[in-house]
């Protein structure tokens, strides 16, 4: 499982003031924090406040690779964030994200490919987030062609086929378990399969809980990788028990401390 | 029309393990060995690098086995009862990439003897051969924990692989191995999710991943192997796909297990029609190693100087 851990985002205070005062200390424990907790890669978001994005993309992924090795996702919908960001990569990083349209699908695979990247991709396009499994499957398939046409190993591309929060709309869940299903039959290798997790249950009483059962249900049809708070341990522990159900690790009874090795 | 490459690709690999320490490394040994380092299923090369050649460790005892046939006996009468020599015999002869040192004798029921004296064969076999050495306890827990750390420090510095260890005891020659810069065998009894187990317990000791050699109890041709088999294939998949607690080099006991079969040991008089003893034994224990080969194994434990020619020659054909 990928755990793309979200906690370094300009939309919470704590790195809101961190940027803004160029105090790299709280960014530091988040890096540290959320390494220690199992995350495969730190998602680094500078939200929406921040006054230069630029610079404050660059700064923070500094702050970060001079505290740990984990590999970062770099997370803006600007096109100049994310190559300012790109510019200062030292190590394997993650592109989140494009949407399907096709020119920003070849505009976002060379740039992946420039850096060696991984490439988030949305099943949706300026129009819009399709509401049912057909038109995401749609996006999907593009999308694979889309990496073909440009050689793109497809073990490096996720593709997100947009998560809707739980209250939106109650059909939408289950749908999703469909898409894993198919998305994992579309090539070999098939592309990894992403949800933004937080945003399902954001706000909601139960939210770890329902994040949780999302989680593991998810990953019995496929889902690899999540957008997620790695800090919530129970949550992480779900999705190592569920893949260890699933037979992706052999189990062991500390199974737990094997996995976060 | 071209035809698609069915070619898996995988994430992980076997650690890469080095037995041995010249002396530059503060040992005293002449030879060194590397084994593991394997980035794909065994002789499917085109899948990612095979790593190091299998080598063979043939078996010494520090007492004269009391359970070897005479077909087997034979080769070492002059000195069975001399493991210095026997090992000598071994590398120079018949050609053994390590010596595997079984501590039989110390075992309470079959002769009990001291670590001191231990201490003294382990000196002798140190000084008479230049390759790395594998020293296999009695596996009575109380008894290898009370003499296995005396050997460890005093074969300190020489890099041994020492064994070996399992869930219910471990934490001793652990620690000592640590402490003087040994390898260690973890054992689990066909069983790979202890095969696992066994690995955290050691490696929350801090215990180095890439110093771990794994041993799931060796079954022989017509008495299990095929659970070790399928066990040991698991295992390197579980390492090729980037298990970090199963990706360690596998060591069989090859000899001591085909040549209890009674298909290896049965008189020519007892069993004509299976051919003659001294061609039907060698060939038992060299069809389980090249067997077990294919699953994935690093290290093959061997005793007949036949079994053992014939096993080379494969493994040099095959790499």
């Amino acid at each position: 499982m990928f755990s793309i851990a979200e906690r370094i985002n300009g939309m919470f205070k704590d790195v809101r003031e961190a940027i803004k005062n160029k105090d790299p200390k709280a960014v530091r424990e988040l890096a540290i924090k959320q390494t220690e907790a199992g995350a495969s890669f730190l998602d680094v978001n500078v939200g929406t406040a921040a006054a230069d994005p630029i610079d404050a993309m660059k700064w923070l992924i500094e702050v970060i690779q001079d505290t740990v090795k984990t590999p970062i996702a770099i997370d803006s919908q600007k096109f100049d964030v994310l190559k300012a960001g790109l510019s200062v990569i030292r190590n394997e990083v993650l592109i989140n994200s494009t949407k399907a349209d096709p020119e920003e699908l070849d505009k976002y695979m060379s740039l992946s490919k420039d850096y060696n990247a991984s490439l988030m991709c949305l099943t949706m396009d300026k129009c819009g987030i399709p509401q049912d499994v057909e038109r995401r499957m749609e996006f999907a398939m593009k999308i694979v062609e889309k990496a073909v046409e440009h050689d793109f190993d497809l073990s490096k591309i996720y593709i997100d086929p947009v998560l809707f929060p739980i209250n939106v709309d109650q059909k939408q869940p289950a749908y999703m378990f469909d898409i894993f299903t198919q998305i994992k039959m579309i090539s070999d290798p098939p592309p990894h399969r992403n949800v933004g997790l937080s945003n399902f249950s954001q706000g909601r009483k139960e939210k770890r809980l329902l994040a949780r059962t999302f989680l593991t249900m998810g990953i019995s049809y496929g889902l690899d990788a999540a957008v997620m708070d790695v800090l919530d341990k129970e949550l992480m522990d779900a999705a190592i028990s569920a893949e260890v159900i699933m037979n992706k690790h052999v189990y062991t009874e500390d199974y737990l401390i094997a996995c976060r090795k | 029309m071209e035809i698609p490459s069915v070619a898996d690709k995988w994430s992980g690999g076997v650690n890469e393990i080095t037995i041995g320490a010249t002396k530059d490394k503060g040992g005293t040994r002449q030879k060194i060995i590397t084994i593991g380092g394997s980035k794909s299923i065994p002789f499917m090369d085109f899948e990612g690098n095979p790593g190091h050649k299998p080598v063979i460790a043939m078996d010494v005892y520090d007492v004269p086995p009391e359970d070897w046939p005479e077909t087997l006996t034979k080769h070492y009468a002059d000195v069975l009862d001399n493991p210095a020599q026997w090992a000598k015999k071994c590398v120079e002869q018949y050609g053994a990439d390590l010596i595997c040192l079984k501590l039989e004798g110390i075992h309470p029921d079959k002769g009990n003897k001291s670590a001191e004296d231990t201490v003294k064969t382990v000196k002798a076999i140190l000084a008479a051969v230049g390759v790395p050495l594998i020293i296999w306890g009695c596996e009575h827990d109380e008894k290898d924990n009370e003499v296995m750390p005396k050997i460890s420090q005093a074969a300190k510095g020489e890099n041994c692989l020492m064994g070996v260890v399992n869930q219910d005891s471990y934490k001793t020659l652990t620690a000592t191995c640590l402490a003087d810069g040994h390898c260690l065998i973890t054992l689990a009894p066909v069983d790979i999710n202890i095969a696992k187990q066994v690995n955290i317990l050691v490696s929350e000791m801090d215990f180095p991943l890439n110093r771990i050699v794994m041993f799931q109890s060796t079954g022989a041709l017509g008495y299990g192997m095929e659970y070790t088999y399928s066990i040991q294939e698991r295992e390197r998949i579980a390492a090729l796909t980037g298990d970090k607690m199963m990706s360690m080099p596998v060591i069989c006991d090859v000899g001591h297990e085909a040549w209890r079969t009674k298909e290896s040991k049965s008189d020519d008089k007892e069993m004509p029609q299976w051919g003659p003893r001294d061609e039907r034994g060698p060939i038992w224990e060299a069809i389980t190693a090249v067997g077990l080969l294919q699953s994935g194994a690093d290290i093959l434990r061997m005793s007949h100087p036949m079994a053992v020619a014939t096993v080379k020659k494969c493994i040099d054909r095959l790499y």
